[in-house]
């Protein structure tokens, strides 16, 4: 499917992929391409009357969902749309994304943009950017600083919020039923684990009939899933639903269940967050039922806070990316058209 | 009777038997219902059952890691191997034109584990022919071969549906697990192989003294570049089982630090690091103890941030009392109680 065709445009993303190894994911993070396309035009023409330069500076091609918000960030900040991006992949060191940000900077950029691929380390060059005077837009994650106005806005998903979206949904589907509920986390310690399950919790909270009597990590992979649930389906034969803190543990869950001769679904209820294309498939054939989205889709939005700043408006300080929820439903209808 | 009581207590694998065990016991007080094993949809169901096929990929590549171990060398890439068949495998099968079909399957497992051959005969050439430190000459393979499966699977994760293909990792024939009969017959292979004719032999001695065996007409070279050859293979095999259990290829995790795992059974199955003489139903233990324990991980509600902890704990544990040192002294404080057996032997 995919692989062949782009497979050399992808020689260097492989190799990337590489230092992944030692980074661990993130949960919307995930690993794909690296598109070498914007770089092509950067020499060019950096005096081009009304286009918008925005430098962009990627954490890398880790997974697919990374390799969607790079193609969403292609695909809107494009000459047509009145933008000139300057694009580059750090391959995941912090070190090429410092380089990549101080290169922009030398170009004079009009606007510079990035995922900052750990949460500290970054007060230096912004300073320089700052001193540039080059408003600085992070998307994705955010950066530790304590000056604030080291940037100019923080473009990304609230975890938390995705998480109380999926224990809402819980609260309001279960009404006073007994429900026993099993979770299985993301990576310890990742910001979206800790968030997505301290959302769950508050939004479950004085709702005595809903208990989580198992929880355990699954490191947002299919076959630790797979494996974690197969453990809690021999300690707990009463489970009722699974919170799954992404779609790949979800299917591996998904897999087990049907291995202990139940129906998921059905008979256990899947609850997710993430809501990439083999998870939306899973819920339009009723193997799901719940996925809370967490886009990669952010370049209109990053576009639109762009154009804000070039015109001298100031941007929200923190902008929650659009995101929205999907029943069995309406991942039948959204499927056709999905992009990741 | 009492003689092969005491050489069993004495042997090496005596503690990871009893780690074992303990590991099952700890488990049923925790879920009264943990060693029952029922019929369901004509296969047998449970957590032992569990067990069996979750161990069935790393007994595979721990059984290539102690052959590999056994010469004196170790390998790192059987991860990356792992990785790079399962992505063979499942981007063959979901680029063509009808994955239903068994023949796909079978033209994709045959790529899958005859280019994990090459990948070992690779890793072989190097250790024996170029004579590279294994340690050194398995790293290349183990860091660029997540790329060369990132690169096929294009960084995404490749998913498939082909109910063949899932026989393999998920299936059952005759009440059991396919993955476990296959690791099952390659266990068998190899232990008849070994020991049933002089390869065992010649391998330890490969291990024990490699000049030593060239001079006395073994063929170190080729033995050597077997095994690397084997263990990769077996990584080939297990990496489809991998796949196929999730019904999907992802580079990046697929069979991520199954090669310290593999180590690690095969060193709590009593073989040395050293080289020399290797114990397979030793491996064989050391891959229950450690899928037990991930099992256990689970079935106890270890909290996630301790579980590494609580895992690092039951393995230092086996390995101290596996080691001379600590057997002496254990045995030293003893002595008294165990005067009487003493005579016993001596009259044997």
């Amino acid at each position: 499917m995919v692989s062949r065709k782009n497979a050399r445009h992808r020689l260097a993303g492989a190799f990337a992929g590489v230092a992944v190894l030692a980074l661990g994911l993130t949960a919307c993070g995930g690993s794909g391409n690296t598109d070498a396309g914007g770089d092509a035009d950067a020499g060019g023409d950096s005096g081009s009357g009304d286009l918008i330069t925005v430098g962009f500076a990627q954490v890398g091609a880790e997974s697919g969902w990374r390799a969607a918000n790079t193609k969403s960030i292609q695909d809107t900040l494009t000459k047509e749309n009145g933008f000139d991006l300057k694009f580059s992949d750090a391959q995941q060191k912090q070190e090429n994304q410092i380089q990549a940000i101080r290169s922009y900077i030398a170009q004079g950029v009009d606007v510079i943009a990035f995922s900052p691929v750990v949460e500290s380390g970054w007060d230096a060059v912004l300073e320089e950017a700052k001193a540039a005077d080059i408003p600085v837009v992070l998307t994705d994650r955010a950066v530790d600083s304590e000056d604030e106005s080291l940037y100019v806005s923080f473009l990304g998903s609230d975890f938390v919020v995705e998480g109380e979206k999926a224990g809402q949904w819980v609260v309001d589907e279960f009404g006073d039923e007994e429900i026993n509920i099993v979770e299985l986390q993301g990576t310890t310690g990742s910001a979206p684990a800790n968030d997505r399950k301290a959302g769950f919790e508050s939004a479950i909270e004085g709702h005595d009939n809903l208990k989580i009597i198992a929880s355990q990590t699954g490191n947002f992979t299919r076959s630790e899933g797979k494996t974690v649930m197969e453990g809690f389906l021999q300690a707990n034969p009463d489970i009722d639903l699974v919170y799954a803190h992404n779609d790949d543990m979800g299917l591996g869950a998904m897999e087990a269940i049907e291995a202990a001769g139940k129906v998921p679904g059905v008979d256990i209820k899947i609850v997710t967050v993430d809501a990439v294309k083999d998870g939306m498939q899973a819920l339009a054939d009723g193997k799901f039922n719940f996925i809370v989205e967490c886009s990669p889709l952010l370049g209109p939005q990053l576009a639109e806070i762009v154009k804000q700043v070039v015109a001298g408006e100031t941007p929200e300080k923190r902008i929650i990316t659009e995101e929205t929820t999907f029943t069995q439903e309406q991942a039948k209808e959204a499927l056709p058209d999905r992009q990741y | 009777m009492k003689d092969a009581l005491t050489t069993f207590t004495r042997s090496r694998i005596f503690w990871p038997v009893v780690a074992l065990v303990a590991l099952l016991v700890a488990n049923t007080l925790k879920t009264s219902s943990f060693l029952s094993v029922r019929v369901q949809d004509g296969h047998l169901f449970g957590a032992l059952v569990d067990i069996a096929r979750n161990s069935s990929p790393l007994l595979l590549v721990a059984l290539g890691m102690t052959l590999v171990i056994a010469t004196r060398g170790i390998d790192l890439s059987v991860g990356a191997v792992v990785a790079i068949s399962g992505a063979v495998a499942c981007s063959f099968i979901a680029s063509s034109p009808d994955p239903a079909s068994p023949v796909t399957v079978l033209t994709a497992v045959g790529i899958a584990v005859g280019l994990s051959l090459v990948l070992g005969v690779w890793n072989g050439f190097l250790v024996s022919v170029v004579g590279i430190q294994p340690i050194i000459a398995t790293l290349v393979l183990m860091t660029a071969g997540r790329g060369i499966a990132m690169l096929i699977t294009g960084g995404q994760i490749t998913t498939v549906n082909s109910p063949p293909f899932k026989t393999i990792g998920s299936g059952f024939w005759l009440g059991l697990p396919v993955s476990v009969w296959i690791a099952g017959l390659v266990f068998v292979a190899v232990a008849v192989l070994t020991r049933r004719t002089a390869l065992g032999m010649l391998l330890e001695s490969v291990g024990i003294n490699p000049s030593a065996s060239r001079l006395a007409g073994v063929h170190a070279r080729t033995l050597i570049w077997t095994a690397y050859a084997l263990a990769a293979t077996f990584a080939g095999i297990a990496g489809l089982m991998i796949s196929s259990n999730v019904m999907a290829a992802d580079a990046n995790n697929a069979g991520l630090f199954i090669e310290l795992d593999a180590i690690l059974a095969v060193v709590i199955g009593g073989t040395s690091l050293a080289g020399g003489k290797f114990s397979l139903s030793g491996t064989l233990v050391g891959v229950l103890v450690i899928v037990t324990l991930t099992l256990t991980v689970t079935i106890l509600g270890v909290p996630p941030s301790v579980t590494p902890l609580f895992k690092a704990v039951v393995v230092i544990a086996v390995c101290l009392l596996q080691s001379p040192v600590v057997r002496a002294k254990l045995a030293a404080r003893r002595r008294p109680a165990v005067v009487a057996p003493v005579p016993a032997k001596v009259g044997a």
